[in-house]
Formats: C-alpha cells, sequence, structure tokens
C-alpha cells in the first residue's frame, strides 16, 4: 500500500507491486522452470521446515496459478544463472521487471489484514528454535498436510523420526500480561488442538497425545461435542495443568515438560515432539495501515471495533473484516467479509454493475441428430506431459479411436491462442465434441467449456481427459507404461464423449424483494442493510413491538447501551420507505425456490401474501427456565438475564445484596443439550463488574466449569478477578447443591461446593443466586425449518450450508441465516452476521436472473413406479410426486437440484437419470476401459489357470 | 457427480468387462461441502457389493473404496499402488475363486438381474440411520446384516443364478447340482420354490427343469 487521499466514493489508492520477474498471463503453472531451477532455500509455506526452489508456485493451491522468483534468485543476486528463462516455453519468465506503481480509483476500501501466529522465539521459556523438537502449532499443522515438508507424514526435526509421544501446551503468547505475550485469549487454539490431535491419530493410531491446558474453550457451534471427540480417543490424555518446557534430553532430543495437578503434584515428563499451542497476533503492518488510511487500533493492535457496527472504522468508506477486528475462526472472518461486501454495497449501490460488460457468444448450433464427431487435444503441458508420454503416438491413438476425426498437439492447450486454436478447428474440421487431455478439470474446465461456446457448440459437449495429474505426474519413471494408461484414459474420454448431450443452463428471473422472518437486532440490522443497498424488505415480526431479545440485555460488556441503539434501529427500520414491518405475524406457508418465494401470512388479523426472491431467518433464541438449583421455588434464584435487568433497574434486593453467588452451564453442556451456550460467561464477568460497581464490598462467587471469556472479553474476567470476584471451579461429576436455609435471621441460599484448589467443600451463604440459564433454540425454529425447506443442527439451531465457508447461507438456496437462530452469540457477532447475511442476499438480488446447472437430474415418467427411493436419497428436496396421466410420478425441480445424483444410483429401474453423468456415458466408459485384446488375455490367463 | 452416484451396476459392469478389481474414491467422510454426505451411500453400496460378491464366490477384496480430499494425491497413489498389488496378487479374476470366465460372467449377471430389486431391499432394510463410519461398519458387518441378507436377498440371487443356467438349456437337478456347485437339497428347495412360483416347470419329457 502506498498512499490513499480522497473519501468515501472516491479514493485515490497507491499500490507498489513486487516484481514477480513472470509475467503472469504467459505463465500456465507448468512448473518446469521450478524442476530445473538450481537454488534451494528453505521454504515460507512450509514453515521453512523443507526446501523449495528460487523460483516456485507458493503453494498448491495459489491463485494465481503461478509461479513467482524469490530474492534467492542465482540471477538476480548476481546475474549468474538463467536456466529458468531458457526452459520456459511460453516466454513467461522476466527479469526486467521493476517494482511497480499504479494509482487505482475506488469507492470504498476494505481491510482485511489478518493474524500473525504467536512468535515464541521471544521467550526463552518455551524452548524454541532453541529446543529442535519444539515445533509451534503452525509447523505442527504443514507437517500434517499432505502438501507439507514430508508430504503428510509426521516426522520430527531432530533425526526425521514419527513422534510416538507429543505434547501441545495451550495458551503460548495468550492469556498472558506478562511482557511479550498477549493478555486477550485467541480464542481458536483449544479447538486448532483438538484438530490437530484427531489428525494425529488418524496418521499413527499409536501414537499418545497429551494436551495441557488451562480453560477448554469450546465455544463454538459443535465445537463441544468435537472436543468429545478428540477426548475420548485412546491415547489421548487432557491435563489442566499450566506447563513449562524444562529442558532437553541430550541423547534423545526428547523435551521434558514439567506440570502440576491438583492429584500429582510437580510432575515431569518426557515427550518425542512438544507443539507450543501458539495464539494469534495482530500483524506488524497493521500500525502502518492504521497510518496510512487514518483509522484507530486497539490497545492490543486490531482495529478498534464499534459494537454497534464492528465493520466500520473511524473513517467512512473504510471497513474491516476477519481477524483485523480481533482474533477471529472461519466462520467468522467469512461472514464479516460478507458484511464489509454489503457496507460496500450500502455505500455504492448507485454505481453497481456499471463496469461490468456483457459477454457475447455466437448462436449455438443444433447437433444433436448428427453422428459424433470428436476432436482430441492432447497437451504436452510444457514438458509436464511430454517428458513422460509421448504425446504424438497418443494423438496417433486417438485418431484411431472410434467416432474420433480429429487429433492434435498441443504444447500448452490452455494458452489463449491454443484456446481459439480448438474454437477454430472446431469449426473447420465440423467438430461436434471435444476431448481435451491435459490436466485435470478442476481448474480449466470452464475455459474449455467458453472454447466451445466460442465454437457454437453446446457447452457439455466438452470432457478432459486428465493425463497429467492422473498419470505423468505419477509415473515419471514408467514412460512406456505412463502412455499406455494415457491412452486408455483417452479412449475412455473419448467413449465417454460419444455419449454426451447438449444441456441447458436455464436463467430464472429473481425477484428483487426480500423477506426478513425476525425483527430482533439481526433481523433489523440485516433488513436495513438489504433496503439501503435499493431493495424492498419485507420483515416479519411474531410480537407487537420489534427488538425481540435484545429488550432484556440492557449493556454489552463493551459498555453499548442496548436500549439506545435498539430504539435507534427501531427508528431507522419504521422511516426506511424500503422496510415494510409486519407484526404480529404468523406464517402460514411458503412455496417457490430461489428467487421466486411466495409467503402467505396472517398479520393483524389480515391475510397477506408476499412474493419475494430470498428469505432470511434470523428468529433468533430463547434463554431456558433451569430446572435445578431451586429455581421457581425461591424468589431469590434468578437468571443471568433476570439479573442483569434487575441491576438495570437498581432493584432494591440487588443493592442490598451482601452475597451472591452465580453457577454456570445450567442446563446446557450436558446429554441434553450437548453444547456451550457461548454468551453466558461474559454474561456473568459483565454482571459482576456491574455489581462491584455498585457495592464493591458485595461477595461475588462464580462457580464455573471452564471460563469461556474469549478474545478481547478475557481483559473482563481478569478485571473481575482483580475486583476480588471469586472465581470456583466445579466438577460436571461434582455439580453444587443449593439449599434455602434460614441463617442470622435471613432467608439465604446456601450454595455447597468442592474448591479444586483447597480439596475441600465449601458452604457459600448467597442473598441471591444467578443462573447460567442455556441458550436455547427458538420455540418456533422446527415451523419455520418446515416452511423453508432448511435443515437443523443436532442442537436444534438452524444448520448453515457449511459451517466454515457457507455460514450464513443453508443448502436449499436463497435462504440465509443470521444471527442467534444459527447459534448463540453475543450482539456484535451478531451483527457482524447479519451484515454477512444482507451481503449474500445481495448477491442473489443484485442479479436480474439466477443460472441452474444443466447438469441435474430428470425423470423418464415412463418407466418411474412411483417407488420414491429418489425422493427419500434427496437431500435438497429437489424430487417430489406430481400427478400425470400416467399416474403418480417423481419430478425433479431443476433449480434446487445440486447433481450429486445419489437419487440416479437409488432408482430401481433408472427412471431418474443424472444427465451428464446418464449410466450411457458410464458404462461408455467403463466398457472402454479395457480393451478387446485385453478381455482376450484375461479369458486365456483363467483358462490357464483354472 | 457424487461418489455416491456410483451404482452397483457400475461395479458389477467392470467385473463383467473382465476388470480384476473395482476402486472407488470418494471425498473425506464427514467433510462434504454440501448437506449430501453421499459418500456414505457410496461407502453402504460397497458392503453390500461386497457381500454380493462374497455370496457368488468372487473374493470380496477385489473391490476396495477409500476416502480423501482433493490434496490428497500422495493418499491416492499410495492406495491405488496397494490395492493394485493385492489385485495382482489374487491375479486374474477368477483364478484365485478357481472359476472359468464363464462360470464368473454368468454369475454376476445374476447379480445384475437382481439389482432392481437389492436395490429396494437397501431402501426398505439396508439403510443404516446414523451418517458415521462407526455406524455404517458396524452395520455392515453385523449379524443383524447377515442375516437380512439371507432372508432377503441370498435365495433371491439362488434362483436368479439357477434361471440363468435353465435360459441356456434344461437341466436335470443333478446337473445343476453340479453347476452350482451347491448342496442337492438346497437346490431341490429352491426348484420346488421356483415351481410353485410357476418360473420353471418339470419337463417330463426331457426329465429336466425348464424355464416357465
Amino acid at each position: 500500500m502506498g498512499e490513499v487521499e480522497g473519501e468515501k466514493g472516491d479514493f485515490k489508492v497507491t499500490l507498489v507491486k513486487k516484481p514477480r520477474y513472470i509475467i503472469e498471463d504467459k505463465c500456465t503453472g507448468c512448473t518446469t522452470c521450478v524442476e530445473y531451477c538450481p537454488v534451494e532455500y528453505p521454504d515460507p509455506f512450509n514453515q521453512e521446515i523443507s526446501k523449495n526452489k528460487a523460483v516456485h508456485v507458493y503453494f498448491s493451491q495459489a491463485i494465481p496459478l503461478v509461479s513467482y522468483i524469490d530474492e534467492s534468485c542465482l540471477f538476480l543476486k548476481e546475474k549468474k544463472c538463467d536456466i529458468c528463462r531458457r526452459v520456459c516455453q511460453t516466454g513467461a519468465i522476466d527479469f526486467t521487471q521493476t517494482t511497480e506503481k499504479t494509482g487505482i480509483n475506488v469507492g470504498a476500501i476494505i481491510l482485511s489484514s489478518g493474524i500473525t501466529p504467536f512468535d515464541p522465539e521471544v521467550r526463552d521459556e518455551y524452548g524454541y528454535t532453541k529446543m529442535q523438537n519444539v515445533v509451534t502449532s503452525m509447523d505442527y499443522e504443514r507437517l500434517l498436510s499432505s502438501t507439507g515438508p514430508y508430504e503428510g507424514e509426521v516426522r520430527r526435526t531432530s533425526d526425521k523420526k514419527h513422534p510416538k509421544k507429543i505434547a501441545w501446551l495451550q495458551c503460548v503468547g495468550s492469556r498472558r500480561v506478562t511482557e511479550g505475550d498477549n493478555s486477550y485469549c485467541s480464542g481458536v487454539c483449544c479447538t486448532y488442538t483438538q484438530k490437530q490431535v484427531i489428525l494425529t491419530k488418524d496418521h499413527d493410531t499409536e501414537a499418545t497425545c497429551t494436551i495441557f491446558h488451562n480453560d477448554i474453550r469450546s465455544f463454538g457451534k459443535d465445537f463441544e461435542r468435537y472436543f468429545q471427540r478428540a477426548e475420548q480417543l485412546p491415547g489421548v490424555e487432557f491435563i489442566r495443568s499450566y506447563a513449562s518446557v524444562v529442558r532437553e534430553v541430550p541423547e534423545s532430543k526428547n523435551v521434558i515438560i514439567r506440570y502440576a495437578t491438583d492429584n500429582e503434584g510437580v510432575v515431569e515428563r518426557e515427550f518425542d515432539l512438544v507443539v507450543l499451542s501458539v495464539g494469534l497476533s495482530p500483524p506488524e503492518d497493521n500500525k502502518k495501515l492504521a497510518d496510512i488510511f487514518g483509522i484507530e487500533l486497539n490497545g492490543y493492535g486490531f482495529c478498534e471495533a464499534d459494537s454497534e457496527n464492528p465493520i466500520k472504522t473511524t473513517q467512512p468508506g473504510i471497513f474491516v473484516s476477519g481477524a483485523f477486528q480481533g482474533p477471529t475462526d472461519i466462520p467468522e472472518s467469512v461472514f464479516t467479509a460478507s458484511g464489509a461486501g454489503a457496507q460496500c454495497g450500502e455505500l455504492l449501490d448507485y454505481r453497481r454493475g456499471k463496469l461490468s460488460k456483457e459477454r457475447a457468444y455466437p448462436p449455438e448450433k443444433d447437433v444433436s441428430g448428427e453422428k459424433p464427431r470428436i476432436g482430441v487435444f492432447v497437451c504436452h503441458c510444457g514438458a509436464n506431459i511430454s517428458s513422460v508420454v509421448d504425446v504424438p503416438s497418443s494423438v496417433e491413438y486417438a485418431l484411431s479411436l472410434p467416432n474420433v476425426v480429429f487429433a492434435k498437439e498441443q504444447l500448452f492447450s490452455c494458452a489463449t491462442n491454443s484456446a481459439q486454436e480448438i474454437t477454430d478447428l472446431a469449426k473447420e474440421k465440423g467438430l461436434n465434441r471435444v476431448v481435451i487431455a491435459a490436466c485435470s478439470p478442476r481448474t480449466l474446465e470452464p475455459l474449455f467449456r467458453d472454447t466451445l461456446r466460442e465454437a457454437g457448440l453446446n457447452q457439455y459437449y466438452c470432457d478432459m481427459a486428465n493425463i497429467r495429474e492422473h498419470c505423468s505426474w505419477v509415473h515419471a519413471k514408467q514412460k512406456d507404461e505412463a502412455t499406455e494408461k494415457a491412452q486408455a484414459i483417452i479412449r475412455m474420454s473419448v467413449a465417454r464423449t460419444a455419449h454426451l448431450e447438449p444441456l441447458k443452463e436455464f436463467d430464472l428471473p429473481v425477484n428483487k424483494t426480500a423477506l426478513v422472518v425476525g425483527g430482533g437486532i439481526a433481523g433489523m440490522t440485516c433488513a436495513l442493510s438489504i433496503a439501503n443497498q435499493g431493495h424492498d424488505v419485507h420483515l416479519i415480526e411474531k410480537e407487537k413491538e420489534l427488538g425481540g431479545m435484545a429488550w432484556h440485555i440492557p449493556t454489552t460488556l463493551e459498555g453499548l447501551d442496548v436500549h439506545a441503539f435498539l430504539k435507534e434501529t427501531i427508528g431507522k427500520v419504521y422511516a426506511n420507505p424500503r422496510i415494510h414491518v409486519s407484526h404480529e405475524a404468523t406464517i402460514k406457508s411458503v412455496t417457490g425456490y430461489v428467487g421466486n418465494f411466495v409467503t402467505t401470512l396472517e398479520t393483524e388479523g389480515r391475510h397477506k401474501e408476499i412474493k419475494h426472491g430470498a428469505s432470511v431467518i434470523a428468529i433468533g433464541a430463547e434463554e431456558s427456565v433451569p430446572a435445578e438449583y431451586l429455581y421457581g421455588e425461591n424468589d431469590r434464584v434468578v437468571t443471568h438475564v433476570e439479573l442483569g435487568e434487575q441491576i438495570a433497574q437498581g432493584a432494591e434486593t440487588v443493592a442490598r445484596a451482601e452475597n451472591l453467588v452465580m453457577i454456570q452451564c445450567v442446563g446446557c453442556r450436558n446429554e441434553d443439550r450437548n453444547y456451550c451456550s457461548r454468551v453466558c460467561c461474559s454474561h456473568a464477568v459483565k454482571n459482576a463488574l456491574s455489581l462491584k460497581k455498585l457495592n464493591p464490598a458485595m461477595h461475588v462467587y462464580i462457580l464455573f466449569r471452564d471460563m469461556r471469556t474469549y478474545g478481547f472479553r478475557e481483559e473482563a474476567y481478569r478485571e473481575a478477578s482483580e475486583k476480588g470476584v471469586r472465581f470456583i471451579r466445579y466438577d460436571v461429576e461434582d455439580k453444587p447443591m443449593v439449599e434455602a436455609v434460614e441463617a442470622g435471621g435471613k432467608s439465604l441460599l446456601r450454595v455447597m461446593v468442592t474448591d479444586p484448589i483447597l480439596g475441600q467443600r465449601l458452604e457459600l451463604d448467597a442473598d441471591i443466586l444467578s443462573l447460567a440459564a442455556a441458550v436455547i433454540p427458538s420455540r418456533h425454529t422446527e415451523e419455520i425449518a418446515g416452511l423453508y425447506k432448511v435443515t437443523l443442527s443436532p442442537d436444534n439451531f438452524f444448520k448453515e450450508a457449511h459451517v466454515k465457508l457457507k455460514p450464513v447461507e443453508f443448502a436449499t438456496d436463497g435462504v440465509f441465516l443470521c444471527g442467534m437462530a444459527h447459534y448463540p452469540k453475543h450482539i456484535p457477532e451478531t451483527i457482524n452476521q447479519a451484515y454477512g447475511a444482507a451481503g449474500r442476499v445481495l448477491t442473489l438480488l443484485s442479479r436480474d436472473t439466477v443460472v441452474a446447472s444443466g447438469s441435474v437430474c430428470e425423470v423418464k415418467e415412463y418407466d418411474c413406479v412411483s417407488c420414491g427411493a429418489c425422493i427419500t436419497a434427496c437431500t435438497y428436496e429437489a424430487i417430489e410426486f406430481v400427478d400425470t396421466p400416467g399416474g403418480k410420478k417423481a419430478w425433479v425441480n431443476p433449480i434446487l437440484c445440486k447433481g450429486d445424483g445419489v437419487c440416479n444410483a437409488k432408482c430401481p429401474t433408472n427412471a431418474i437419470v443424472l444427465k451428464h453423468f446418464t449410466n450411457d456415458a458410464l458404462f461408455g466408459q467403463i466398457d472402454a476401459a479395457i480393451t478387446a485384446e485385453d478381455m482376450i488375455e484375461q479369458i486365456d490367463a483363467v483358462a490357464e489357470k483354472v | 457427480m457424487c461418489s455416491g452416484r456410483v451404482d452397483l451396476e457400475f461395479i458389477l459392469r467392470a467385473f463383467l468387462n473382465g476388470q480384476d478389481g473395482v476402486f472407488i474414491g470418494g471425498c473425506r467422510l464427514d467433510e462434504c461441502n454440501y448437506v449430501t454426505h453421499g459418500n456414505y451411500d457410496a461407502l453402504g453400496n460397497t458392503y453390500l457389493c461386497k457381500k454380493l460378491l462374497e455370496n457368488i464366490g468372487i473374493d470380496p477384496d477385489r473391490l476396495r473404496i477409500e476416502f480423501m480430499s482433493g490434496a490428497d494425491g500422495n493418499i491416492l497413489a499410495d492406495v491405488t499402488s496397494d490395492f493394485a498389488n493385492e489385485v495382482k496378487a489374487m491375479g486374474p479374476l477368477g483364478k484365485d475363486e478357481g472359476m472359468d470366465t464363464d462360470a464368473v460372467q454368468r454369475r454376476l449377471n445374476a447379480v445384475m438381474r437382481l439389482v432392481p430389486y437389492i436395490k429396494l431391499v437397501e431402501r426398505e432394510r439396508l439403510r443404516v440411520p446414523r451418517k458415521t463410519r462407526k455406524a455404517y461398519d458396524e452395520f455392515f458387518t453385523s449379524d443383524e446384516f447377515n442375516r437380512l441378507f439371507d432372508e432377503l436377498i441370498a435365495d433371491k440371487l439362488a434362483v436368479s443364478r439357477v434361471m440363468l443356467l435353465l435360459e441356456e438349456k434344461p437341466r436335470s437337478t443333478g446337473e445343476i447340482v453340479e453347476a452350482l456347485g451347491w448342496d442337492p437339497s438346497d437346490v431341490s428347495k429352491h426348484m420346488n420354490r421356483s415351481s410353485q412360483h410357476g418360473l420353471v416347470h418339470y419337463d417330463e419329457g426331457l426329465k429336466r427343469y425348464a424355464l416357465g
């Protein structure tokens, strides 16, 4: 980043781009240069554990998938070697490149600077870099990876052996106020360690894993179950203790760890490998970024967040996403990214689509009646394929195959001129189907499909025969066999291609209106953002008033006045002409699909039918009613939410209380509700701090299992502890007991709990007992899930399409999710997610049409026996029975079908067919796997031996 | 296309073509990027197909399924080599099993014919309610599964094999016993039942069973 000038809507940004020494447009990512480069240096992507070349692709999934040249290059240093330039067949290497300065003009800016792993080298006590077999979790992550330093084998540095006894040390660099460490909780290390333990056991069932930890902070969705999964593996031991790296055993280079437990006292144990679970630090450049953009950082070096909108910064038009807000897990990163997109949209909507150009293709020829005329293009991929596979003879071979009328070799089929050549030859030779024998379809299939469209052919007439990843790359030393295999792959592809059919991708119009179910903070925030981007929104609320659960939360831990915020937000909702609120509404029915829903509801006695293109579910959650600890029997027992309200109202009972006890995890983290309610630990600390402010002399006790004040909330936990709030850990096997007693002329609650440090039974007499009642899904969850055909997680919260990658979408297209309906979360997190959902809604509503894939399932009505096997197999509810003249038959809604074809494999009569992957096409491919000669040979071989 | 699209017929077709082994690759279990988790269907199908192969005397280890991600090229290479070596050791299809190609084909065809029925049975009785590796492994190695298989599929498969024999030409009980290598009492049981169902009849003139 260079300089920034201007203001929201019109920034001028100077970008300084370091030379890559590679012309990106010319590089095909073939990596021939890497093979020839003589310079080896520690690979930064693999944590410098293994070596890479001076010219290399940063990592195997890099985008763009092209190489770059590092400073270690001999040419750059001494002008000595330019072998890469000579072997590169596309002339992509350019040593004349210099640092480039470019100016761009943008309307808004998003800062996503991410995190840096904490560097344990700053503190001697961790032994990192001093002992060979102490690694960071980031190093270990690479060791576990199949693209890692030892190709997925876990080996330790000293002797390259597989470690059998591995220890993890938690909270390295986190939750500590010592110099060089971070005082906050990094929030992700507990769970990533559990993941590493599970993967370690996958690699080596014999390995023993020992995890030295403080609190286990499994506060994320499904994390509690994940922890249990790790904990229950054989040979895995979680030990609650601070642990220190003591010394290295000189002979074995094993590492000695010292720790202390309540039962054993101080113990030393020897490990083959020690993994430091390092926390997340802000990148050093954050300060520079803050200076350039004129934004403020908080005391930790992350962006100063506004609880009302953590995505915005102190500068209008500049937004943040991901871990620049603070330590963050993947789902939060993903939805804050969408949310930042939505806020840019609010600012720049008037310019949406102004820079896009429509691509024009020639009209498509109907060749379905013609005999297949297949063209085969065999790619050299520089030397990637041709150094192993005999390409010219494969071209000859292809010409001998049925239906093949043309075959040709190409240096790089993906190069622009080659793609043009395919288009031209298809026209010239009258090809109606094309096989590209090259690499995996993963990256380049869209390009070759496009090439066919340019030739006026249906794009589904294309197939790729993968003779690189599946052949030349794995059989470098068996050239003859590799050629034979490449020809078999081509033969199979040609056989399948002869059966390919032209498929239509059809465009469906999108209704530009959104509907949001639930008028709490999540629903209102989302509705406002959608409306501010120029779309009408129907906001559906079951109560008379907007606001939902937040009316019961007077403040947040960060100090937000929630009631004032609610009033302001509600005011904005009513003032927005694009938002139409339905109060006291019940949804009666929902029909339709992405882009075209119809929701029917009853609202204030009236019947209403709403047509909309997108649906957002933001129905929130509820506080459970505790069934233990005398709740409901004794007035002195309240929930944290009730206590918070009483504190805010200045209730006499609270003001007069001398002793107050809180019990955490009431009604969750148990068999019935196997999840953590996420918010209660911070809630308890917030209430405790308010009470201490109100009356510093009050004795406040918090009885907890694990304190889960993740992120910057850790600071409040520490503050509460410093102010004298007593935190007593209890074990789930030995829960606190409560009885009502009379003592000193007062009615009190006697709470009995075992103090694990003192090993004694404590009796605490409390004036008030406050319970961290579990957050539970809304009672309307199942009903709404049924209406919008979306699914629920095991704990009955709504189930997103992908827990990490699609946290605000459902598997059902056009339906989105935010707020507590997804999982319990704090108000700033809800706001982040609500903007995230708005961002995803806009990607749908800003288009005029949605495109449905051509490769979907279809029913041959005549063959359907109405058994319903396909309907039960489909996880997208894309198949239903319809009445036809021939009776009840299955019908696939092509909009909802995702083309997995599971139904096809279940259908007893092959009546349901996955287009593009039909039985005919796949049988063709299977049959071509073996040649007639092979078959005869086979029969003879058996005959001889039997 | 998901690995759950792999049809029983695909596997049988490959063996009918004389392939000595069939390998199915699926995404890692529980890591579906959609909500399909169709790799569990592929796993169930594989278990079922192994049982069918075993029933007709073909080594079930000639069929294997493995799960890996797009980044696990090394795993694909390892398991492919391992499987290829294993299949090489078994030799050509039929050799290990002591059958000639005709016998192998006849038996596979008997299964192939039954696929529509097997799919119905799978749906009604052999579907594992929970998609976990443990649940699948446990169910398909349980006595319950063996019992259901014997009860619902084994007899049908036996009849299917007899029918295929009789399609070639009418045969006597003795010839059927010899061709299938079964116990004479089992053959007689199947023949009686098939006669009752009108699938076969005893041709008094030929002194042999014939179709219909």
